[in-house]
């Protein structure tokens, strides 16, 4: 194993080196060049020498089999590793600016800007997830921003990929990470379950809005294993203006118990993205932490689920997605809205952790300048919002897990897509007109949307009639037509 | 170099094809045989035969319990696979018998080691089952990759230079950098009868170069070998545990 240290000037394999920009506990980082490559690189070494801490050495594998998996804006891309058998580095991009830790100063933020942020976040982690990656260590210091606004996520020296050994499940026999953002479960060596992540951005979200951090900056086991049973205070005892959405939130993301968090980041990202939407529940309004009796059964009676099967993180994110179902709500849609139903009914039977976003697109037009009110003084915008909540009663879904949308547009597809895209559905829903004459002049909704989607799309038409297949049949034969 | 390296083939003659047709496309160089050509399946002639080949054009073989059976009695082995052992023998040439029985126990080239069971003892034939049986194979070898089989269900451990061992349970067809800071076994998967519950068969493919191995799984005509299996009189239930992968 190389213990030389490097300097200025040396070439490693193919990678020239320039200066040490940084030189931290675990690892120093270098900027590097390469004739081929006309970016700024970053070449980050871990410290191996003699009495280090052996931790460096596991979690820097870790980092080097994991970065040049990933992909995308929230994480920086990763040009080169080398092996500890020459000279242990990965090469990766710079990102510039500073880490969210510079912004402690300014705590608390104002609630509008920490929930932009902690959106964010959620979604460059719903993006991770993806990839099978939990990063185990969302903290302030952990998080960047591209200059157009995506979050990207840096050091994966405690992350987890499903589908890669975990070298640091026994390494350490105390949980290794940033004890005040710790999730309950990693204290008892959960590793494979993403909604650890979601508790860390819980307490992120807790401490920008709240100045305090939730569990306290204890660091020893004893005090961090308090979490296990005791929940934090509410923010809402902390600060009376505190929205009562963005407490149910950070609770919910704070919950001890993985499964009573959001199934998933995107579902977290979408709350986030729609706060007059969030179903408030009890939670919303608390002003005390739980009662004693309920700590001292959490406490004593071993709440948090200890023995699990191994999980499967794609498994879990594939539970949980969000549909978009995407209804008119006009006259004449009766059939087809009832088959939308029929065929969302299924896709909810097999998820149980899925949540549904009802869309309708009140068309604009092109010329006339639109009034918020229809001829008879009704609002339409309100009149449409009725209309889906009715539609998805029947579903008796939990309100949680349903939101209703109209969106205002001259081009129904290019609102439904992009409400897609900006959302991260996972699947759309979308009836097909039946109606020949209106698709030949206008154009097919679905047809576009089907095209176009990042997404998977289901294209629903109503049952089809008799008529139909004796009109389509060349020779009249309505029985050889079906056969 | 790509190495694949084969295990457990068991005269199943339909995976072995596959496996080594989707070897070759996926840019094999070498072929490593980690043991048991035979017993269980009913194609015990054209397996040694095919082995035989590999080992003449620059592959590698090592002997498994099966194999060793063949000329030696094995006592570890229960009453209905010594009979299959013995229908076996039966099948085939002298040569081949001859071919079984001179095959070593382990064999090392660079850094990394081939044995049938696992490094502490080849010839005692333990499973390598948990992470404590990886690790006695580990510590007595000084290779930094040792291959291994005879268990039937692909796994990857690794040792770290304080001795800490990881286990894992490889995803297929997603290749696994192999550190250099630490040792590593790996169990392949068994090519003529899996036993991890996915009745594809098993092979694994490492890059010298890289360091990346990869376990495959590969799609074979299951009914064909159950039926050669039940068409030479062997007991049934061989056949059909080929369609459950138990």
């Amino acid at each position: 194993m190389a213990k030389h240290s490097v300097q200025p000037g040396e070439v490693i394999d193919g990678f020239t080196v320039g200066e040490c920009v940084h030189s931290g506990g675990m690892a120093t980082l270098w900027s590097v060049t390469r004739p081929d490559l006309a970016t700024p690189l970053l070449m980050k070494i871990p410290r191996v020498s003699e009495g280090e801490d052996p931790a460096a050495i596991v979690s820097f594998e870790m980092e080097q089999m994991i970065l040049p998996r990933l992909s995308g804006p929230h994480v920086p891309a990763c040009h080169g590793t080398g092996d500890f058998a020459h000279q242990a580095y990965v090469v990766i991009e710079p990102i510039p600016g500073t880490t969210l830790y510079s912004r402690l100063g300014e705590l608390p933020l104002p609630y509008e800007e920490a929930r932009v942020i902690a959106w964010k976040i959620a979604v460059a982690l719903a993006d991770l997830h993806r990839q099978n990656v939990i990063h185990h260590d969302i903290k302030p210091s952990s998080i960047m921003f591209r200059p157009t606004g995506e979050a990207v996520l840096i050091d994966y020296g405690l992350s987890h990929h499903n589908q890669l050994p975990d070298l640091l499940q026994e390494e350490f026999r105390i949980p290794y990470g940033t004890a005040p953002y710790m999730a309950p479960e990693r204290l008892l060596g959960v590793r494979d379950d993403p909604r650890g992540d979601l508790f860390s951005l819980g307490v992120l979200l807790y401490f920008f809005t709240t100045g305090v951090r939730p569990f306290g900056e204890t660091e020893t086991l004893r005090g961090m294993r308090r979490r296990l049973w005791r929940d934090p205070q509410p923010p809402r005892k902390l600060k009376a203006d505190y929205p009562p959405w963005l407490q149910e939130i950070v609770l919910r993301c704070l919950e001890i118990e993985p499964v009573w968090r959001y199934p998933t980041a995107s579902q977290l990202a979408f709350e986030l993205a729609h706060p007059d939407q969030i179903k408030l529940t009890a939670r919303s309004e608390r002003l005390q932490r739980d009662p004693l009796s309920t700590v001292w059964r959490r406490r004593f009676n071993g709440n948090v689920s200890q023995s699990r099967g191994k999980a499967d993180v794609a498994a879990q994110l594939d539970a949980g997605p969000i549909v978009a179902i995407a209804l008119d709500t006009t006259e004449g849609s009766l059939a087809l809205n009832e088959a939308l139903r029929v065929t969302t009914q299924r896709i909810l039977a097999t998820l149980p952790s899925a949540r549904l976003a009802c869309l309708n697109v009140l068309k604009l037009g092109r010329v006339t300048i639109d009034r918020t009110l229809d001829e008879a003084g009704n609002n339409k915008h309100i009149d449409r919002l009725v209309a889906l909540r009715h539609w998805a009663s029947p579903l008796k879904l939990d309100e949680s897990r349903l939101t209703v949308h109209v969106l205002e547009a001259i081009d129904p597809a290019a609102a439904i897509l992009e409400f897609a895209e900006a959302n991260h559905v996972d699947h759309i829903v979308i009836g097909a007109r039946q109606s020949s004459l209106r698709r030949t002049l206008l154009g097919s909704v679905s047809a576009k949307v089907a095209a176009e989607a990042a997404c998977t799309v289901t294209v629903v038409r109503p049952p089809r009639l008799d008529s139909l297949h004796e009109q389509e049949s060349e020779d009249g034969n309505p029985a050889e037509a079906r056969a | 170099m790509r190495l694949a390296v084969f295990t457990d083939i068991h005269a199943n003659r339909q995976a072995f094809e596959a496996c080594l047709d989707h070897a070759r496309a996926r840019g094999a160089e070498r072929m490593i045989c980690l043991g048991d050509y035979v017993g269980y399946g009913a194609d015990p002639e054209w397996t040694v035969e095919t082995v035989m080949g590999l080992v003449e054009s620059g592959g590698l073989a090592v002997r498994g319990n099966h194999d060793s059976a063949i000329g030696t009695p094995s006592e570890s082995m229960n009453a209905e696979g010594q009979a299959v052992i013995e229908w076996t023998r039966g099948r085939l040439s002298a040569a081949q018998r001859r071919f079984l029985a001179e095959l070593p126990f382990v064999e090392q080239e660079e850094d990394r080691l081939y044995v049938h069971s696992e490094a502490s003892n080849p010839n005692r034939w333990r499973y390598v089952q948990n992470a404590t049986d990886a690790a006695r194979s580990i510590i007595s070898t000084e290779a930094r990759v040792s291959f291994c089989g005879h268990i039937h269900r692909p796994a990857l451990y690794s040792m770290s230079s304080t001795a800490k061992i990881t286990s894992f349970i490889p995803t297929a067809d997603v290749p696994v950098q192999l550190s250099g800071s630490r040792q590593w076994l790996a169990v392949v998967g068994s090519v003529g009868q899996p036993r991890d519950g996915n009745p594809a068969a098993a092979f694994a493919m490492f890059d010298t170069e890289t360091r990346e191995i990869s376990y495959c799984r590969v799609p074979y005509d299951i009914e064909a070998a159950a039926m050669r299996i039940r068409e030479n009189g062997l007991p049934h239930w061989l056949a059909d545990r080929l369609s459950v992968g138990r």
